[in-house]
């Protein structure tokens, strides 16, 4: 199972090394880690998206807590929140016709056409985890060149008293 | 008015104003540091400059390493936070094991780098390493200062952090620049720190739940580990054991916390434990572990331990509960207000029948060994240590057979009186842990027990107990192997010894040498090259003699004693296995 945690941390250099180096230290794979400011400068928000069992997560987010430069993790999974994902993919189209059809695609998942070559299209998508994959999924018998992607970011639907594990 | 107040204010200031380096003293000086192991560099000339008159003893080690054990022993034995120092580069990589040893054993040390100034960082400068990327894995926390202005908060943000929760090694990282750079700032009065709060207070609702299963519990076992010998909770946890008549089990890092002589005491558990304590795991119907991480060396096969038991797990380290094997019931905090808050909600219990059980383990399943021939055998060495000092040394151990030996066949009873590397098992650690040791208490007797491999690792601090007149006692229990190692190899690899051999002779064709000595080194010559006391010991009666001499001497000593060469550490649990897989050959 995928678990998605927002580690709000000090923002001072070599933070993210520390997260990363304890993750992977520890043998866990991070499966996307998107680093941003929040709205107080001296802060900063990770989400992790890691999988493992519950077993594995209570681990990590143990571990996680315990560092020094750690104010707050969150285990976004088991609340109500929003989460979000931005692809920029590019796929090969031979003809007008594959065209047509990753362009309808593209459309049915409310995403945009924001370049096109001769050969390709290069379509831009959000969405949550779940339709992300959809799309991938079915972009799959396409010949898919490149794809880059933000990473999972998260938020909380509504405010939490005494939130995080801290 | 105001104005000249202010003007006074700022000429004060001017006046006050201090280098970074005098922040690095006067910081170390605020938190109580008597003792500073290290070693001296080109990056940290300004802090030596500054420590040339700074009221602490420095103590000039012979590797960096050595002054990391150092602080570490010192630690151990006293309670207080282990201080040192090195260069940029070498130096700092240099304190790796040392800090990756008292890492895995919890143990408060600050430790202090020189870095290259931060102009040149990421340049590849003469001595240049990333010590913060090196260190990050082993340390609880570590900064790099960028700002004289930051240094003296860092300062006692580091002794705060390496001392309070779990305790742990802390590294501060000071490029050159920094060092030489004035600053008017002080040290706050009082540590604030956003993201780091080691004040926990336990769930009284969880100790009571405890409280409810201990006082169901027909079979009940202490497992206690380190945390309580940091968490000073010896008080506490013999009244509980006495109280509701639990045994009580300790690891490798808790030995003496309970009084090994007491009736309620199965010693140690794990591979290399009494059978009692390890029956007495498989047996029970409640495990409460106090401060112990349940350790692969403890456990063995993670899917058979405990299985009839409920696991309550008491620890300050949250990641630490349920980590490796299930608790049933955690309980978050210090161990001593844990303790001290169930003493009362426990009920008095006799339970007869669980101890009769376990007293006949005790009494049919004692450590034993036999004889063979006119040989010194390494378990009869520790027992005339336990003898001779009628049980009172600060015993501190290398890694290795002997350090398993100096757990059975020695009896601990009270906590801070074995000193080991647990954790991260390293090898060189006894020496230089014993010189700290026996700094931070000086009236006691300190032996230190190693291997001829382990003593070899660190043998060049000797020095630092001759310079300071330390009456440490150095025991080498010389085998002429790499002891477990070999032990190993002849149990688990068809006899096959390969690189073990210390000895020249009976090697390896691809190990072979042309003889020229038996054995070498000489350690007599080598320890009294410097100038310590030495004598060599080859027969069981001459021990108890050379023993009783190098203690009443109060002098350093080395007294090698060379022993049966192929005796084996029993009972062993095979690493992975179960219990029942134990083996126990005493001949």
């Amino acid at each position: 199972m995928k678990n998605i945690i927002n580690c709000l941390v000090e923002n001072q250099p070599g933070v993210l090394a520390r997260i990363v180096g304890l993750i992977s230290g520890r043998g866990y794979n991070i499966e996307t880690l998107n680093v941003g400011p929040t709205a107080d400068p001296t802060v900063s928000k990770m989400t992790i998206v890691v999988p493992g069992d519950a077993h594995v997560i209570a681990q990590v987010t143990h571990q996680l807590s315990k560092q020094v430069d750690v104010i707050e993790v969150v285990n976004m999974t088991n609340r109500r929140h929003l989460n979000r994902e931005l692809i920029l993919v590019r796929v090969a189209v031979k003809d007008h016709h594959s065209r047509v059809e990753v362009v309808d695609l593209a459309s049915l998942f409310m995403a945009r056409v924001v370049a096109v070559q001769e050969d390709s299209v290069t379509i831009q998508m959000v969405g949550n985890q779940e339709t992300v994959a959809d799309f991938l999924r079915l972009l799959k018998p396409y010949d898919i060149i490149d794809i880059s992607r933000s990473g999972v970011i998260a938020v909380g639907r509504e405010v939490v008293e005494h939130e995080g594990a801290k | 008015m105001k104005s000249k107040k202010a003007k006074e204010e700022a000429m004060e200031a001017a006046q006050t104003m201090r280098s970074g380096a005098q922040c690095v003293i006067d910081g170390l000086v605020e938190a109580g540091c008597e003792v500073l192991f290290g070693y001296p560099g080109g990056a940290v000339l300004d802090i030596f400059n500054h420590l040339y008159d700074a009221p602490l003893h420095f103590v000039l080690t012979r590797h960096e390493q050595g002054a990391v054990h150092m602080a570490d022993g010192y630690a151990r034995a006293t309670g207080r936070c282990g201080w040192c120092l090195a260069t940029s580069g070498p130096g700092a990589t240099n304190t790796v094991t040392g800090l990756a040893t008292a890492y895995m054993d919890g143990i408060p040390l600050v430790c202090i780098t020189g870095q290259v100034p931060l102009h040149l960082i990421g340049n590849d400068a003469f001595q240049e390493a990333d010590v913060i990327g090196i260190t990050r894995p082993v340390t609880k926390h570590n900064f790099l200062v960028r700002d004289a202005d930051e240094l003296p908060e860092i300062i006692a943000k580091a002794y705060y952090i390496a001392t309070t929760g779990k305790p742990g090694p802390v590294v501060i990282d000071i490029p050159k620049n920094v060092q030489k750079q004035k600053t008017a700032k002080r040290a706050p009065k009082q540590v604030a720190m956003r993201a780091y709060h080691p004040d926990v207070t336990a769930d009284p609702a969880e100790i009571e739940k405890l409280a409810e299963l201990i006082n169901r519990s027909a079979r009940p076992l202490l497992y206690v580990g380190g945390g309580a010998i940091n968490g000073d909770a010896s008080e506490e946890l013999t009244a509980l054991a006495r109280k509701a008549n639990i045994p009580v089990t300790t690891t490798l890092m808790a030995m003496g916390v309970f009084p090994e002589d007491d009736p309620l005491s199965l010693r140690m558990l794990g591979m290399h434990g009494s059978v009692a304590a390890n029956y007495a795991v498989d047996h029970c119907d409640l495990l409460i572990s106090v401060g112990a991480r349940f350790d692969d060396r403890v456990t063995g096969k993670i899917s058979s331990f405990a299985t009839r038991a409920t696991i309550a797990h008491i620890d300050i380290d949250r990641s630490s509960i349920g980590k490796s094997v299930r608790a049933d019931l955690g309980v978050h905090g210090y161990v001593k207000p844990v303790l001290a808050a169930l003493l009362p909600l426990v009920q008095e219990a006799k339970h007869e029948e669980w101890l009769e059980q376990v007293n006949r383990w005790k009494d049919r399943f004692p450590f034993t060994y036999s004889q063979k021939g006119k040989e010194i055998m390494p378990q009869y060495v520790i027992e005339q240590i336990y003898e001779v000092s009628k049980g009172r040394a600060v015993i501190v151990t290398d890694v290795g057979q002997h350090q398993m030996w100096a757990t059975q066949y020695y009896r601990y009873t009270k906590p801070r009186h074995f000193l080991s590397s647990g954790g991260l098992g390293t090898m060189g650690f006894g020496l230089p842990a014993a010189i700290g040791a026996q700094l931070g208490r000086p009236d006691e007797l300190v032996v230190c027990i190693t291997g001829d491999g382990g003593v070899q690792m660190n043998f060049q601090e000797l020095v630092v107990a001759v310079e300071r007149r330390l009456p440490v006692v150095v025991v080498i229990v010389n085998n002429g192997f790499l002891g477990m190692v070999r032990q190993w190899q002849e149990l688990f690899y068809g006899h096959r010894y390969s690189g073990v051999m210390l000895g020249q002779e009976g090697r390896r064709p691809n190990e072979h040498v042309e003889m020229q000595a038996n054995y070498l080194p000489d350690f007599v010559k080598l320890a009294e090259a410097h100038g310590a006391c030495a004598r060599r010991v080859t027969r069981p009666t001459e021990v108890a003699g050379a023993l009783k001499e190098a203690f009443e001497s109060r002098k350093t000593w080395v007294i090698e004693c060379i022993v049966s060469p192929e005796a084996n550490v029993f009972p062993m649990i095979p690493p992975g296995a179960h219990v029942a897989e134990m083996i126990n050959r005493t001949v």
